[in-house]
């Protein structure tokens, strides 16, 4: 037994500390348990044979060639598995008359979106089973697709024709009804008559999740178990709707998300190929893995985004907000996904964002079409209204002829006003919209780049410069389960956590948050070890196993650490309070004496103690316990949020704009988030550049197109254009802090911030700078032709030429003729 | 992304690999730096049963002095294109291109001789290649011939090579002391070019004695702006003239609209380039 009480003895806190991630050696050279890494003896492989058309019935399939080619194990149609191939499920039906169609893994008489299965083949290599796809000879008729959103949603051609309408669902929130504010038509028509009203119609154009690891799947029938690994973010929802969906007991299933690269909200889904890898196995009584190509993850993987934004914003002649109305139209595509409607729905509680508005009504039609479909993209809801209001404000104050900062500030919730419920019934818990701002602004050179924008324009400089604002906030942790139900969402929002001491005094912490690279192995050991008072070395963070993590509900909404390390703090204690009694014994006093400090339980006013690594292992051992107390200090908890925590932030963005060329360029980047408490600010810098480039992303270069037959012609990364190191600039960023109130931790959240704010800092920024030249929109993503467009037509841009450019060709090299059906068109 | 399953074959020179292509005939492609023609086979746009490889034939590297012209083997990647002496002093205006020819992975694979046989009309070596009246040597079963570059692109992905023949080596001229620039116009830094303008000048003092222009992306093959060259000549190189002679750069283009962007908006991207590349090449600032 060791004693001291010198305090410079004690462990350093890990907390705040920037820790390097202690999984990056393994995820960065990538030897490690990558889904597509894994090899199974006897394991066979899988391709897919999908549907070339947006919409057509399946006449016939001819699968004989196919089954003759070497090597080929099994083939299998939709028709042939219809009744046992389970279903994809949408977790979050709107309201009771939400139209649903039938999500079945493979389609079994009609398909609804180009790439969708319609047969499967498994044989013992990858190559030998994608060369027998190619040998399915399927017929099709086609239908009329459903594409454009605004016509779709005026039935003109239905998606799926059964269902009679294009319209799944209509969803509103109200501020009269709900009793947190106004009537919004009343204060509009006030404005009109003795006020500002503004009209706007913003477009979030869809994105395609682009994660680094292609989904994968493999799963394994030999055992007693079935035994799934796949990339996902989402291992225990998947296992729970695997077995609800396929009648296989969920006793039987183990679901494994090994390390896992990137998901974006990408992974947060049940995919086909999950579920037809499953069958394949089931049919096959052998492992089976199948690994998408890219241009699969593109195509057939969900999308993101997609809305129509119509806002009406009410204001008095002073500028200040009174009502804000808003009516989205969101393009569900093919199917409504597991979260679905539910994306537009979470950013009913974020138009109004970090303002006092008096009225406010939301309003968003979920429409089917004939394409892929769209669930979560990181900030899923919650970017799309940051977008649009982020915008709004901006043209208020050049309504106002004022600066946007200040007509922003008019309109926020003061400091000392939290916890504040805002006119859509949020209550905010904590924020500093004043002292974020502020530091971005010292930071950013605001008032010397405004002086340099004032001289561009006046000399006329075909260079102009544009300086863009975004103040946002999010709703992160989520979710309260109670909340969650009273939306009609399938299941809840709590957290689970256990902490296993084990004999040696080292300590296994095991999560249900399923990390895909955030780097929770290492924050996660950061909590735990001042929890415990151990060395963070000794500390083993395991997750995405249902075996070992049985209890969780996985990684999305910025909820890991505000809801999964609330549960570990939890456990932690839990498993101090065991401790107690023990460590009593073995220092022969009484436990209520014992007091725990840096890792010591000690004799409350003496230098007597033990460790809770020691008292681990006597537990262990066993030999010498208090009457009835067992020997196990391990501890689970399971914890609730009573709320949601809200990040903020202020973002500052100066673009150059090349007026001749409408090229843009980025000139200076600031972001200070107020996050609350910081766990490992290495960690956070990360994931606030990486969210940063994402969201600058939308705002310039990403884009899904598609074709007038609904074929998606930025297929390949050649069209849809991801950004690289090359075409970003350093960003400067900072915090300011206030401690959310609803977790110990008094963190809030930092997956989606950098996401979530910088699109409309960027895009203010374009606007911005050609204001002048009577520009007061441009769609996204602002490319160059958009931009000169606009600022030669004043209209947003237009939309997208629906044609690839081709530089892989069927012919390259061959001479002869070139028949080319994409691209190029004179 | 699975190719079709090929044989494979690495002649070890030129006439072992002129006999496997007659073998073989429609049935085989040659492969270079593979850069285009591999995800071509892997998003199974092809599928040819033979693939001759000409990684092994040394005699196609590397680049030689031939007196009046600069030699380039068809198997120099264009990373050592790139970086060779003898280029950047004779034909600077290729250097140039180079440097934002798509990233450096695909640079040190990727051929000289690949991406002219391949004829994308984004690719970034046909615009300089044309302007500065190269000629191309293809040798068949019947022995070697010239193909003056203005012959040499047909269409899109095609070329005057025929099928039983292979691309050799290019013979660029040399332009000692010529300035040159290539206005590259992209939205990400590793794409293809949405328009390209290749220009190289030779100045007699304050004026354009001479001028190249090459144009790319702007029709179904690169494009000479003749109409810009002629009206250059014996023009100061001031923003004015320069602009002036520009107006006409996109004259007889037939420019694609794809997803980034339209023939009109390349129509005028051209001009503005133009002028720009142009003033840089002649060593003045492009605004
Ligand atoms: C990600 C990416 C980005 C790119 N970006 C750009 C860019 O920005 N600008 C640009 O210009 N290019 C770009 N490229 C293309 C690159 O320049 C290729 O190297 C070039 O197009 C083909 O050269 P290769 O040597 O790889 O030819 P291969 O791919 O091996 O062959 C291409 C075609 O030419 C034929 N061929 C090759 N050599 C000969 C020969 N000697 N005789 C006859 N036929 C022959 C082949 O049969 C084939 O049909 C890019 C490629 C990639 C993969």
């Amino acid at each position: 037994m060791t004693t001291t009480d010198d305090p410079s003895l004690a462990p350093a806190k890990e907390v705040g500390r920037d820790r390097r991630r202690k999984e990056d050696e393994r995820l960065i050279t990538g030897r490690t348990r990558w889904t597509d890494n894994i090899v199974l003896p006897g394991m066979l492989h899988m391709a897919m044979v999908r549907s070339p058309f947006a919409h057509a019935t399946i006449t016939s399939i001819d699968t004989a060639a196919a089954k003759a080619a070497p090597n080929v194990v099994d083939v299998f149609t939709g028709r042939e598995v219809a009744d046992v191939q389970g279903v994809i499920a949408n977790a979050w039906p709107l309201s009771e008359e939400q139209k649903t169609p039938d999500h079945l893994p493979m389609a079994v008489e009609r398909v609804a979106f180009a790439g969708e299965i319609v047969a499967v083949v498994v044989a013992r290599s990858a190559a030998e089973a994608r060369d027998a796809a190619e040998l399915v000879d399927v017929e099709y008729d086609e239908l009329p697709p459903a594409l454009d959103l605004k016509e779709a949603a005026a039935d003109q051609v239905l998606a799926h024709p059964d269902l009679g309408t294009n319209i799944s669902s209509v969803w509103t929130l109200d501020s009269a009804e709900g009793g947190t504010g106004g009537n919004v038509d009343e204060a509009i028509e006030t404005a009109r008559a003795d006020g500002i009203v503004i009209e706007r119609e913003y477009r979030q154009q869809r994105l395609i999740p682009a994660f680094m690891e292609p989904r994968s799947t493999v799963v394994d029938p030999t055992g007693e178990q079935y035994v799934v690994w796949s990339s996902t973010q989402i291992p225990h929802i998947a296992r729970f709707l695997l077995a609800a969906t396929t009648g296989t007991p969920e006793s039987k299933i183990r679901y494994i998300a090994p390390d896992v690269g990137g998901g974006f909200g990408g992974k947060l889904q049940t995919t086909p190929e999950e579920w037809l890898t499953f069958l394949a196995a089931k049919r096959t009584r052998k492992p089976v893995k199948y690994t998408e190509t890219r241009s699969e993850s593109l195509m057939s993987g969900h999308h993101g985004r997609d809305q129509w934004q119509r806002l009406t914003l009410a204001a008095t002649k002073e500028g200040r907000v009174t009502g804000l109305k808003v009516d989205l139209l969101a393009d569900l595509g093919a199917y409504v996904g597991v979260v679905g409607g539910g994306v537009p729905v979470l950013g009913a509680w974020m138009f109004n964002a970090i303002y006092k508005f008096d009225s406010y009504r939301f309003t968003t039609t979920q429409v089917l079409t004939n394409k892929t479909w769209v669930d979560a993209y990181r900030g899923a809801g919650r970017p799309e209204a940051t977008y649009a209001i982020e915008r709004i404000m901006n043209e208020l104050a050049a309504e106002l002829g004022e600066d946007p900062l200040e007509v922003r500030a008019r309109n926020w919730i003061q400091p000392e006003e939290f916890p504040f419920t805002t006119v859509a019934g949020m209550t905010y818990d904590s924020g500093n919209y004043p002292a974020a701002t502020e530091r971005a602004k010292e930071m950013f050179g605001y008032d010397e780049l405004r002086a340099e924008q004032q001289r561009r324009r006046e000399s006329g400089d075909p260079v102009q410069l544009g300086i863009g604002i975004s103040t946002f906030t999010e709703m992160c942790g989520l979710a309260p389960s109670r909340v969650l139900g009273q939306l009609n969402y399938g299941a809840g929002g709590w957290e689970h956590a256990e902490i296993r001491m084990l004999p040696t005094g080292k300590v296994e912490v095991i999560t249900g948050t399923s990390p895909h690279g955030q780097g929770h192995e290492t924050a996660w050991s950061q909590i735990v070890a001042d929890r415990l008072g151990v060395p963070f070395e000794d500390i083993e963070v395991l997750h995405g196993d249902t075996q070992t993590s049985v209890r969780g509900l996985d990684t999305y909404g910025s909820r890991s650490l505000v809801v999964g390390g609330e549960a570990l703090v939890q456990a932690a204690d839990k498993v101090v309070e065991r401790a107690k009694p023990i460590a009593a014994h073995m220092l022969e006093a009484a436990p209520d004496d014992i007091e725990f400090s840096g890792g010591r339980l000690q004799v409350r006013g003496t230098d007597k103690g033990v460790t809770i690594q020691e008292v681990a292992t006597a537990a262990w051992a066993a030999h010498d316990l208090p009457e009835g107390v067992e020997p196990n200090l391990d501890a689970t908890a399971t914890y609730d949020p009573v709320n949601f925590s809200f990040p903020h932030g202020t973002h500052l963005c100066a673009m150059e704009v090349d007026t001749e060329t409408g090229q843009v360029t980025m000139r200076k980047y600031v972001a200070v988030d107020d996050i609350g408490n910081i766990v490992n600010p290495l960690i956070v810098e990360g994931q606030v550049h990486g969210g940063l480039v994402q969201g600058i992303a939308q705002a310039l270069w990403e884009e899904a197109v598609h074709d007038d037959s609904g074929t998606l012609v930025s297929g390949s990364f050649v069209d849809y254009l991801l950004p690289t190191a090359a075409d970003t600039i350093s960003f400067e960023t900072d915090h300011t802090t206030s401690p959310a109130t609803s977790n110990t931790l008094g963190t809030k959240g930092v997956g989606e911030a950098g996401t979530i704010a910088s699109t409309p800092a960027v895009v203010n920024a374009v606007v911005d700078a050609v204001r002048h030249l009577g520009v007061t929109d441009i769609q996204m993503p602002c490319t160059p032709e958009r931009v000169w467009r606009a600022i030669n037509s004043s209209g947003p841009g237009g939309e997208t030429p629906g044609a690839a450019a081709p530089h892989f060709d069927e012919s390259t090299g061959m001479s002869g003729t070139v028949d080319r059906t994409t691209g190029g068109a004179e | 992304m699975i190719p079709a399953a090929f044989e494979y074959v690495a002649p070890a020179s030129v006439e072992e690999a002129l006999a496997a292509l007659a073998e073989h005939g429609d049935e085989a492609k040659i492969i270079a730096g593979g850069q285009s023609l591999l995800p071509v086979l892997r998003m199974r746009l092809n599928a040819p049963e033979w693939v001759i490889d000409l990684g092994r034939i040394e005699s196609l590297r590397g680049v030689r002095d031939a007196g009046d012209h600069l030699a380039v083997g068809a198997m120099t990647t264009h990373h050592d294109v790139g970086k060779d002496a003898l280029v950047h002093e004779h034909a600077l205006l290729v250097s140039k291109a180079i440097s934002h020819l798509a990233d450096a992975q695909v640079r040190h694979r990727g051929t000289f001789g690949g991406a002219l046989a391949h004829a994308d009309p984004a690719g970034d070596l046909g615009a300089p290649v044309l302007a500065l009246d190269a000629t191309m040597v293809v040798q068949g079963p019947g022995g070697t011939r010239e193909v003056a570059a203005a012959d040499f692109f047909v269409d899109l992905f095609e070329t005057a090579i025929s099928d039983d023949e292979i691309l050799v080596e290019v013979r660029v001229p040399k332009h000692t002391g010529w300035g040159a620039s290539y206005e590259k116009f992209v939205r990400i830094a590793h794409q293809w070019p949405i328009v390209a303008v290749a220009a190289a000048v030779r100045m007699d003092g304050d004026r354009i004695a001479e001028a190249r222009v090459g144009l790319t992306n702007m029709g179904s093959t690169p494009l000479r702006a003749t109409a810009v060259e002629e009206a250059l000549v014996g023009q100061p190189a001031t923003t004015d003239a320069v602009r002036q002679a520009a107006t006409h750069a996109a004259d007889g283009a037939n420019p694609p609209t794809d997803l980034n962007g339209s023939a009109e908006y390349r129509n005028h991207l051209a001009t503005v380039l133009t002028a720009r590349a142009v003033l840089a090449a002649a060593g003045r600032d492009a605004t």
